[in-house]
């Protein structure tokens, strides 16, 4: 095989590997780095199930090929959680059944994350459009935007409270 | 009795609570593995080149140059999968979908496949294979399927009960109902006949179909496969394959997403015949392409409805023709579609006639109460046209109209208990209904029905020795019903629900599950569940006994821990379910229950939708402004997972009822299979599906299950047709209203007005 070589850092670990060129990013992640928390559910950047940030952009893996994440940083669902902690998304997707087969969970996490990154409260409407390149068919999007919409609250609460302690020290 | 089916009314401490789904962290993570999550050491990729013709016959597969090319491993062709169907129609058909024989009978048929080292040879592989086709007349559009001189899909095709030299693409005709329409519509003041079409549409799961396959020169074999249906995946590939059914294991990874359609065979047996060609795993996994031309879509239909009313709004005669394609193979769904159409509905003389229509097209797989969403959109269209002509609220006139307990239903029985009533006295309570609509806007509603189905069942559960429990059922897991089936055992046993782990098994594990279709996963399995719950607290007496040395009989099972009862034995304290567990290795051993049971009685399942959508009159755009779900589910056993399904179904409802449609070209080949063209609603497109939980028990079951995952698609084509046409001021009578398809029946209303102007001025 005639391959690119690639170093780059997925989820905060420096990874190298060597693909073909014409391989997408969510190939190489699936079946060459172990990573298959994102999903193929089109490959032609319509459904959002491959979602991942790179360099702290939400793209559609399936989009990007492998060679162009030399030198960039990728994150994807895998490095949501902080050790054993679930990100308040995470925790609020759970606890509101956000997720019935949960195929598209991994990529609304992802978009999800991006929103609140950029827009820390956003409103329904913000919330339906900033996702409204994810697709999912199970639940009518209805627990996910009650989901999100309760992150951004514990998210608001989380920096609140790590404020108040920055200004005690 | 460990296993009374009859409902009891009881208190519960744990059913109709909230807890978070055990299969929940894995999901958010990306830990849970779905069909193209697996791997094998050595595996192979496989691939399918598919036809693409309409209709061809098949002259000659030249594979010589893609099995020379270095790195493939195996190629196969029809000719590798000698029928083995022993003269099973039914069998052959699924075979010939597979993987195409003489004729290719669909643009996307199989024709051959390829297993190579990697993705990149396959594919040159597959561009190597050479296939001559000699192309030949098609049919895609139902109506044109049934005329005398149509191209004939499947030559050996007959009606059945009809001419037998006559070639036809009528499969099957069906017809149902009783009393005599022709002296009810006598007796009506008035009658409403209107004809309607509804275009194809596919479940669109996001999950694609994959699977893992391996299959030895000895005959034993694995198959990591995403499905609704293990055990029948397992009965049906080594049926094709001429396997020993013990000797495949089928193991269903999670699934994600299948609404029916991952209730058949697609391309699964290829995959196993190519992993035994090569004698190496083959993992095949479809792209979204495949998944659109060559997985089951469901009918596009055809449908003429008549209703009669007396001035005092009494339905007095019904009557239905529902023409459904079934694809390039014969199904059951224009059968579905006249036993649905008129189950809402308490009447004397009613009739419908369902049609099984061949066509060029992908085989036809059932999709969330396969065939009644379009029987309901006819119906309940007219009953909205009918309820306008009598001067009466649509409401009032079905609650008049409405099936109840003891009414002989449309398609043969007499209905127990039901929820239809009671669903349509909510709605007219409900407060959406006395919201004020703008500009523009237009309010219309729907009711629906589906049969539901519980089939063959077992489970077992093993109590560890901590007093933990392993739940063990076969039914697949498409929308938490491992939550749901860990709060019956945790309810039965009297433990926590954290203290119950709920795994499905494979074909190994367990003896056969029927496929997890009919709305049958809590239904059934929540049946099974009890009753080795039951048998496993039977055995929890008697080694409370046998510790207490008392006769067993003395011994009883409350809140999680056995009770001797008696004054004599007021000395002897309560036995907690882990004290019996940890005491089992000197009791006599393992403690477990479990059941197999075929869960008949699965509870009719009734629904009443509200909607409310707003029209652009220059784009023929809509909006749905506000939706509100009511439906009867017996006992929701966790509400998060109930709601769930009502609004998931909603909203598949109104993707189909406002966008989604194939497009078939003149050609006869699809024009739109992607996610692009094939418009799934998103986000953005809804507001928050309202929904309204009934709970009228099922006799037939424990706990009063009903099935929830299915009924809540059949009333949104039509309860948006009728929103949709009170907003415009035309009657929808196509399915999907899609803009241009409502400004050309906005512009045609207008023209047929100015025309009788015109008429009337002159």
């Amino acid at each position: 095989m005639t391959g690119v070589h690639v170093s780059t850092t997925v989820n905060g670990d420096a990874v190298e590997f060597v693909c073909p060129g014409s391989e997408s990013l969510l190939d190489v992640l699936r079946n060459r780095l172990g990573l298959t928390g994102a999903k193929e559910g089109c490959g032609t950047g319509d459904c959002g199930a491959c979602s991942v940030t790179v360099d702290g952009q939400l793209v559609c893996s399936c989009l990007v090929l492998g060679a162009e994440v030399e030198g960039r940083e990728v994150t994807t669902v895998e490095g949501m959680a902080r050790g054993d902690e679930l990100h308040p998304l995470q925790r609020q997707f759970i606890e509101n059944a956000a997720l019935q087969c949960g195929i598209c969970t991994p990529g609304f996490l992802v978009a999800a994350k991006a929103l609140l990154d950029r827009n820390p409260s956003p409103n329904e409407e913000e919330i339906r459009y900033a996702l409204a390149g994810n697709l999912c068919r199970c639940t009518g999007y209805d627990k996910i935007v009650r989901a999100v919409n309760a992150a951004a609250k514990d998210l608001a609460r989380e920096a609140k409270r790590s404020g108040k302690k920055r200004k005690r020290a | 009795m460990t296993s009374d089916t009859s409902y009891t009314d009881q208190e519960f401490s744990l059913i109709g609570t909230r807890p978070i789904r055990p299969d929940g962290v894995d999901k958010v993570t990306g830990r849970a593995r779905y069909g193209a999550d697996a791997s094998a050491p050595g595996q192979l990729v496989g691939l399918i080149l598919r036809s693409p013709h309409a209709h061809a016959k098949i002259k000659s597969i030249d594979t010589a140059k893609a099995e020379k090319l270095a790195g493939v491993k195996a190629v196969l062709t029809a000719a590798d999968l000698p029928d083995l169907t022993n003269g099973n129609r039914a069998s052959y058909d699924v075979l010939e979908n597979c993987m195409a024989r003489d004729r290719a009978l669909y643009d996307g048929h199989a024709v051959a496949a390829v297993a190579a080292i990697d993705e990149v040879t396959a594919r040159k592989a597959l561009k190597l294979i050479k296939v001559s086709y000699k192309k030949l007349p098609h049919v895609t559009d139902v109506d044109e399927a049934m005329k005398d001189n149509a191209p004939i899909v499947q030559p050996h095709v007959r009606t059945a009960g009809g001419d037998p030299d006559k070639q036809t693409n009528i499969a099957q005709v069906s017809t149902f109902g009783h009393g005599d329409v022709e002296a009810g519509f006598a007796k009506a003041d008035y009658i409403v006949e209107e004809s309607f079409k509804t275009e194809q549409t596919h479940q669109g799961y996001i999950e694609p179909h994959a699977c893992l396959a391996t299959l030895g020169p000895d005959g034993q074999g694995e198959l990591w496969v995403t499905t609704q249906g293990h055990y029948t995946f397992r009965n049906v590939c080594a049926e094709l394959l001429g396997l020993e059914v013990a000797k495949l294991k089928v193991t269903s990874s999670e699934i994600g997403g299948g609404f029916g359609g991952k209730t058949h065979v697609w391309m699964e047996p290829v995959a196993l015949a190519l992993s035994r060609k090569a004698n190496r795993p083959v993992k095949l996994v479809m792209s979204r392409e495949e998944v659109f031309r060559a997985s089951g879509p469901t009918s596009s239909t055809s449908v003429d409805v008549k209703l009669g009313a007396t001035r005092d709004g009494r339905i007095v005669a019904a009557t239905a023709t529902l023409r459904y394609q079934d694809g390039a193979f014969p199904g059951i769904w224009g059968m579905l579609g006249a036993m649905t159409s008129f189950a809402c509905y308490d009447l004397e003389n009613v009739k419908s006639v369902g049609y099984d229509v061949l066509v060029n097209r992908p085989k036809v797989a059932a999709y969330r109460a396969p065939s009644a969403p379009m029987a309901a959109f006819g119906v309940e269209s007219c009953v909205d046209l009918l309820a306008a002509k009598v001067g009466m609220d649509p409401v009032d006139f079905r609650l008049l109209n409405a099936a109840k307990e003891g009414t002989k239903a449309s398609y043969g029985p007499p209905y127990g208990p039901i929820g239809i009533g009671p669903t349509l006295e909510t709605v007219k309570k409900h407060p959406h209904m006395r919201a004020r609509l703008g500009k523009n806007q237009g309010r219309g509603m729907a009711c629906g029905f589906w049969f539901n189905f519980g089939g063959q069942t077992c489970c077992d559960l093993n109590i560890g020795v901590d007093g933990t429990v392993n739940l063990t059922v076969g039914t697949v897991d498409v929308g938490g019903s491992r939550a749901s089936l860990s709060l019956i055992a945790a309810e039965e046993l009297g433990i926590p629900y954290e203290s119950v782990k709920c795994t499905i098994g494979d074909t190994a594990s367990l003896g056969h599950n029927d496929t997890t279709e009919g709305s049958r996963g809590t239904f059934s399995s929540g049946m099974a569940t009890i009753f080795a719950a039951r048998n496993a607290i039977e055995e929890l007496k008697a080694r409370a006994a046998q510790t207490w040395e008392i006769n067993a009989k003395h011994v009883e099972w409350e809140n999680g821990q056995a009770i001797a009862k008696g004054i004599e034995h007021s000395n002897l304290g309560p036995l907690t379910l882990e004290e019996l567990a940890r005491k089992s290795p000197t009791t006599g051993g393992p403690i477990a229950g479990h059941n197999e049971v075929v869960a008949d009685g699965a509870g009719v399942s009734f629904a009443s939708h509200i909607c409310d959508v707003e029209v652009d009159p220059e784009t023929g755009s809509t909006k749905v402004l506000r939706y509100t779900v009511v439906q009867d589910a017996g006992k929701a056993i966790h509400p998060d997972y109930v709601e769930g399904q009502f609004q998931g179904g909603a909203v598949q409802g109104i993707g189909w009822a406002l966008n989604e449609e194939y497009i078939y070209g003149k050609d006869g080949r699809l024009q739109n299979p992607g996610f692009l063209d094939y418009r799934i609603p998103v986000c953005s497109d809804l507001p928050f599906i309202d929904t309204e939980i009934l709970e009228i028990p099922n006799p037939n079951h424990p706990y009063g299950i009903r099935g929830v995952g299915e009924t809540s698609i059949v009333p949104p084509l039509a309860a948006i047709a009728n929103a949709v046409s009170n907003a415009v001021g035309v009657r929808m009578r196509h399915i999907p209203m899609s803009p241009p398809r409502v400004l050309k029946a906005i512009k045609e209303a207008q023209m047929e007005e100015e025309a009788q102007q015109q008429v009337s001025a002159g």
